[in-house]
């Protein structure tokens, strides 16, 4: 065990000088406190904003795009003639052809947690003279449910009813309200085909949403396609989940590999919250990391004041025999400690007050805030902490090693 | 003298000061330092002594000219080199003590060799008792070093001097503090670690009678050197 004269010296310094030590300390231990507290803040709301975000819309959607005609057909050689035209859409159906043989194969991937295979159409929901707009969903309510947890916000009625009734449908509650409306009742529903059907409703749900409350409705995939005119084989969009929604891209493509139709993964249809995510992010992290900034100055002004009064140690010490480097060393060292000391009472500042804020209500379908201890933060917070006490640490150190002993002595 | 063995020499030193304006204060200093010597060295206040002790020190590295330790050229050698060198081969004695004021008498002894780490712990320890032994200041090993009178100070200081056995100890103003007991004290030591121990003393000083009890002595006067002399006599 033996320890280095170096780190002998250096904690020989610290401990002489325990109010400069935890002075120094205090102002990284705010730095790190704040830095961990508001990226948890910011990555909890992410997490949980992004979970909202799940709650309608898959990670990867499958559809078919709009084909556009072709605006020019280049003449095969210089002897005919070539051929402009206006482009148009050219698609006259959404549908997807044999939805089943292609659900079936995306389903025998291993990356796949689930898919399924969804019918929307244009709905108008008619109780007496009342009508409301809206859209109607043609569903397997269970494998929808486990992709969407839909049965979180049955708030009447259950999901097991929909399943073999195809008179059955679940609506939201704000249909529900406005139409005067409860469990077991009737109302008739009718598409922009032109099919009226009266419906009984076997199921209420209120996901917080609004806009979604309003419209949205669930029924068996048959009673769907019928509402459109269409065969069994009718499918307009198939939603699938991966395990990893962050690398979804990387599945989309994988996918496209199986399909001709349009494979678009959740950050292509969601690019603008997405933008604002990572804006929120950047702001948060921006404010932190100056605040951890200014915490190292703390550690520049006590490791300066330290050197100017100890000047004469350093030159006697590079008279016997101390390098330059070993002087870096040594208030290197000490930086270090202090640093260390800071981050981890920063740490534990920061895990009291995300364990304050998690106990805070804010109400709605958001509950207590969304802010977890996450060890990854806790690690980065812990390496930044260090990172800047050593970068604040570095010049003063430098500074010390470059005191000319001769400059001393003869004083 | 019995050993003529060369241990330091320089030749044809110079140094320039710069500020505040261009002038030369050491010019073609060329001298041997023999093994076991106590040599001083002499010279009114800006004679150049203290600063051809610094170049002699390996601390001042912008002089032109040679400098020899052990037959080894030391002129344009790294920085680092010459710390370890510093460390392995010359022991410092200044008019203040410059202690390490948080360590105890016995750490700041131990320092310089702990630097040097060719002992281990133990025998470091042991080494610097010794030393302490010889100066007469053992039962001061444990108190902080800022606790201590200034003669015994002082004697901690050639301890730490000396704790590496180093072929050469240069002093300035060894004395310059002390009083006339003391001083006569640190004479004695270093008469002892010349004759006895066969290391070198460089020492720059005007106390006269310190340097007229000095086996040899070299006088400066306007950076050069006037008198590689055998005993000098009193000036006044």
């Amino acid at each position: 065990m033996r320890k280095s004269i170096n780190t002998d010296i250096a904690f020989t310094h610290i401990i002489t000088r325990k109010r400069q030590t935890f002075v120094a300390a205090l102002g990284v231990t705010i730095g790190v406190g704040v830095y961990l507290f508001m990226n948890s803040l910011s990555s909890g709301f992410g997490t949980f904003s992004k979970g909202e975000m799940f709650k309608n819309s898959p990670h990867i959607k499958i559809y078919k795009n709009d084909e556009l005609s072709q605006p020019l057909i280049s003449s095969r050689d210089s002897g005919h003639t070539t051929v402009i035209i206006n482009p148009q859409i050219t698609t006259n159906s959404k549908k997807i052809i044999n939805p089943e043989q292609l659900l079936s194969r995306i389903k025998q991937q291993p990356y796949v947690v689930n898919a399924i295979a969804q019918v929307s159409f244009d709905a108008f929901y008619n109780r007496g003279k009342a009508q409301l707009r809206g859209n109607g969903y043609g569903v397997d309510i269970l494998e929808y449910d486990a992709m969407f947890k839909t049965g979180k916000y049955i708030v009447a009625g259950n999901l097991n009813r929909l399943t073999g009734n195809l008179n059955g449908i679940i609506i939201g509650s704000g249909i529900a309200e406005k139409l005067n409306l409860g469990i077991n009742d009737n109302i008739t529903v009718t598409s922009s085909y032109n099919v009226v059907k009266v419906m009984k409703i076997v199921g209420i749900y209120s996901s917080g949403n609004s806009l979604t409350d309003n419209a949205k409705s669930y029924m068996n995939l048959s009673a769907a396609q019928q509402f459109i005119k269409e065969g069994p084989s009718y499918v307009s969009d198939i939603f699938v989940n991966v395990p990893d929604p962050d690398n979804s891209e990387k599945y989309a493509a994988m996918l496209q590999q199986l399909t001709a139709y349009k494979v678009e993964d959740w950050k292509t249809t969601n690019a603008d919250v997405l933008a604002t995510e990572k804006t929120r992010g950047t702001l948060m992290g921006a404010i932190s990391l100056s605040i951890l900034v200014v915490a190292a100055f703390g550690i520049y002004n006590i490791l300066s004041s330290t050197i100017a009064q100890k000047i004469n140690d350093i030159a006697i010490l590079k008279a016997t025999g101390f390098a330059g480097k070993d002087v870096i060393r040594i208030f290197l060292m000490e930086a270090l400690i202090m640093g260390f000391i800071g981050t981890l009472m920063g740490l534990m500042v920061g895990s009291v007050l995300i364990a304050i804020m998690s106990t805070i209500y804010m109400g709605g379908p958001v509950g207590y805030f969304p802010i977890h201890f996450e060890p990854a933060l806790f690690a980065k917070s812990t390496v930044l902490g260090l990172f800047i006490t050593l970068c604040a640490g570095y010049f003063p150190a430098r500074k010390a090693a470059k005191v000319d002993p001769v400059e001393i002595f003869r004083k | 003298m019995k050993n003529r063995e060369v241990i330091l020499s320089t030749r044809s030193l110079g140094k320039y000061f710069y500020a505040p304006i261009k002038f030369k204060v050491l010019d073609g200093i060329s001298f041997e330092a023999y093994k076991g010597e106590f040599l001083t060295l002499v010279g009114k206040s800006g004679s150049g002594k203290s600063t051809l002790l610094y170049c002699l020190s390996t601390m001042d590295t912008s002089y032109e000219g040679e400098l020899f330790i052990n037959n080894e050229i030391i002129t344009g050698r790294k920085i680092n080199e010459l710390a370890a060198l510093r460390n392995r081969s010359i022991g410092f004695i200044f008019q203040f003590h410059y202690l390490l004021p948080e360590f105890t008498c016995l750490k700041n002894v131990m320092i310089p060799a702990l630097k040097l780490g060719k002992y281990s712990y133990k025998e470091v320890e042991e080494r610097a008792y010794n030393k302490l032994e010889i100066l007469g200041i053992k039962d001061q090993a444990l108190k902080p070093a800022a606790k201590l009178s200034g003669g015994q100070q002082q004697r901690v200081a050639i301890a730490r001097a000396l704790i590496n056995d180093p072929a050469i100890i240069m002093c300035d103003e060894p004395t310059g503090n002390l009083d006339s007991k003391n001083s006569q004290i640190v004479f004695d030591i270093f008469k002892q670690i010349a004759h006895e121990f066969g290391q070198t003393i460089i020492a720059v000083t005007h106390d006269n009678d310190f340097s007229r009890n000095s086996d040899r002595t070299i006088e400066l006067a306007d950076g050069k050197i006037i008198s590689h002399g055998k005993k000098l006599n009193d000036v006044f």
